[in-house]
């Protein structure tokens, strides 16, 4: 009986991620391309590994994708601190203002990613208003134009997207903090940085944990908000990992050594996953 | 809490004041955007405040003339609205009784944290074939496609969240129905899921918001107003050269209403649900 009610989803996960996945892994090995009827292909063995291995682009774009995934991560996991922290006060407005957290978290990627797109616009975009009426910059800038300023704006408009999921996660740790623990520490004489690393910091530990490698699995695999507000411009500096698997395969048709970089992301995202499950397991072996 | 000094007072008000600005503006913005006419919004310097609101893009957005935007607007919503609800439902139809069967005859872990695994796997690691198989099978283009391939991210996550759902349903009251002679269908459809309501509710409309928000698949699988859904249709808005910022903006709003209003309604169960790890970022 247990097996008959699970019979439902395993045959659709089988169709439609077990087939597919052993399908990639397969076309990693050949010299497949994609055309309108199914692939041409013959056998390549390891040559599609052999290239990706010596592949300068693909190096490059793994750079750009551990940059955007490691600045955006740690700085929506300190100001998702920060902010749960200040809401953790007692102020007026503050039911109203821990809901106004979820605008950000609500509203579609890609909507998020077409509005930044348009306030960063170099012509007439808000951004360069704003900036220039308050004497901060003495002419109109092209924020997505650039290199190396272009990754680092299409990291704050996901931090902006992203931080406050943080935020609510961990003010949801704040709150089961018994409050007289703080009493007690003050009472004894501990400062307030005292205070944080030894009753918050452990307090919250469990959820920013997972939290934090959640979010950075999600950021591994960006795709959307690039594709809106930069497609992987200027001059590649914003071509992450999936973006790179996805031109390799649909821009030039590439079906079998799309694949076997498809493979190589698979895997490094595996590494996290597996972090992640450990975690899980651990977790649920204390608790 | 301990009494606090007036400065610190002060300095909570104006963080919390920089917090709400900096979540309000954009999305302002936004809206403003939407309401001001086409010159204002490409007149240097930049007028903040529009002299007259303009609601004419809404208004444009929801006429179905041919080759209209209002028209490649009205059939992403249709597409979005149905693959969102078909794939939410054989999600839920399927992944019942799965969650059902992991909660309540445990000893299947390993195969618990496998459909985790495919929940999170990255979907370049099932793009070609899928794009091939669709292609053989006629569906490119098609709201089956889609349909189908998000089983892929919603299956795995509702089965894992309703596995939680169903664990804190006692089975005490379970026993009851089925001392009096209740199958296990019966029981699961006339005792458990009942009790378990909430968080079916609260299921079926995370698996909508995955839906609704999800692009690469879409992009892929999509090419024309048949199928294209609302994120693919403003990626196409977005990406078009004369284009009316004010236009995209229109139907970024338009789009966002859906889920920031469940986002909203679901407030609780979303702090509830993150808390427990099991809420995609």
């Amino acid at each position: 009986m247990a097996w008959l009610f699970l019979l439902p989803m395993l045959a659709i996960m089988a169709v439609v991620t077990g087939f597919p996945l052993l399908n990639t892994l397969w076309l990693a090995f050949t010299d497949a391309s994609l055309t309108g009827r199914g692939y041409d292909w013959n056998w390549s063995g390891f040559e599609n590994f052999a290239y990706l291995i010596d592949d300068e682009n693909f190096r490059v774009a793994l750079g750009y994708t551990f940059y955007f995934t490691i600045v955006s991560v740690a700085i929506e996991m300190l100001l998702g601190v920060l902010v749960a922290l200040l809401l953790n006060q007692e102020f007026f407005g503050r039911t109203l203002v821990r809901t106004l957290l979820i605008l950000p978290w609500a509203l579609p990627t890609i909507v998020n990613a077409m509005m930044w797109r348009l306030i960063y616009n170099p012509e007439f975009g808000s951004l360069n208003a704003l900036l220039l009426q308050f004497g901060l910059i003495d002419s109109y800038r092209s924020w997505l134009g650039v290199p190396g300023t272009a990754m680092n704006m299409v990291i704050l408009a996901d931090v902006w997207k992203n931080y406050p999921l943080i935020a609510l996660i961990v003010l949801g740790a704040l709150q089961t903090i018994p409050r007289d623990l703080y009493e007690a520490a003050a009472i004894d004489g501990a400062g307030p940085w005292k205070r944080f690393w030894h009753i918050t910091f452990p307090g919250i530990l469990a959820p920013f944990s997972v939290a934090l490698i959640l979010r950075t699995i999600e950021a591994f695999k960006v795709f959307d908000i690039i594709y809106v507000m930069t497609r992987g411009g200027p001059a590649d500096t914003t071509k992450t990992a999936s973006f790179f698997v996805y031109q390799e395969s649909f821009s030039y048709l590439r079906a079998g050594s799309g694949a076997a970089y498809a493979v190589a992301v698979t895997l490094l995202s595996g590494l996290l996953i597996t972090a992640y499950i450990v975690i899980l397991r651990r977790r649920e072996r204390t608790s | 809490m301990m009494a606090r000094t007036p400065l610190a007072s002060v300095l909570v008000y104006a963080a919390v004041a920089v917090l709400v600005v900096s979540i309000l503006a954009p999305v302002f913005w936004l809206f403003i955007m939407s309401i001001s006419g086409t010159k204002e919004l490409t007149e240097l310097p930049l007028h903040w405040i529009p002299q007259e609101p303009d609601f004419s893009r809404y208004a444009r957005l929801f006429t179905l003339e041919e080759g209209s935007s209002g028209r490649e607007f009205l059939f992403a919503l249709r597409n979005s609205l149905s693959v969102a609800l078909m794939a939410t439902g054989v999600a839920l139809v399927a992944g019942v009784p799965a969650a059902y069967s992991f909660s309540r005859f445990p000893g299947r872990m390993g195969l618990l944290y496998g459909v985790l695994v495919t929940y999170m796997m990255p979907p370049v690691a099932l793009i070609l074939p899928l794009y091939m198989v669709f292609s053989w099978l006629g569906l490119l283009n098609s709201q089956a496609a889609l349909v189908i391939v998000y089983c892929t991210i919603l299956l795995p996550f509702v089965t894992w969240l309703l596995k939680s759902g169903f664990d804190s349903v006692p089975v005490e009251i379970e026993q009851a129905a089925q001392i009096d002679g209740a199958g296990i269908f019966q029981t699961l459809f006339h005792v458990t899921l009942p009790v378990a309501a909430a968080a079916l509710g609260t299921a079926a409309l995370f698996a909508l918001l995955l839906a609704w928000d999800e692009f690469f698949y879409a992009l892929l699988y999509t090419s024309d107003i048949r199928s294209k859904t609302l994120p693919v249709a403003i990626g196409d808005f977005a990406a078009g050269r004369a284009t009316d910022y004010g236009l995209i903006s229109a139907v970024g709003v338009l789009a966002s209403l859906p889920p920031v209003l469940i986002g909203f309604f679901l407030q609780k169960s979303l702090i509830a649900g993150l808390s427990a790890g099991s809420v995609k970022g």
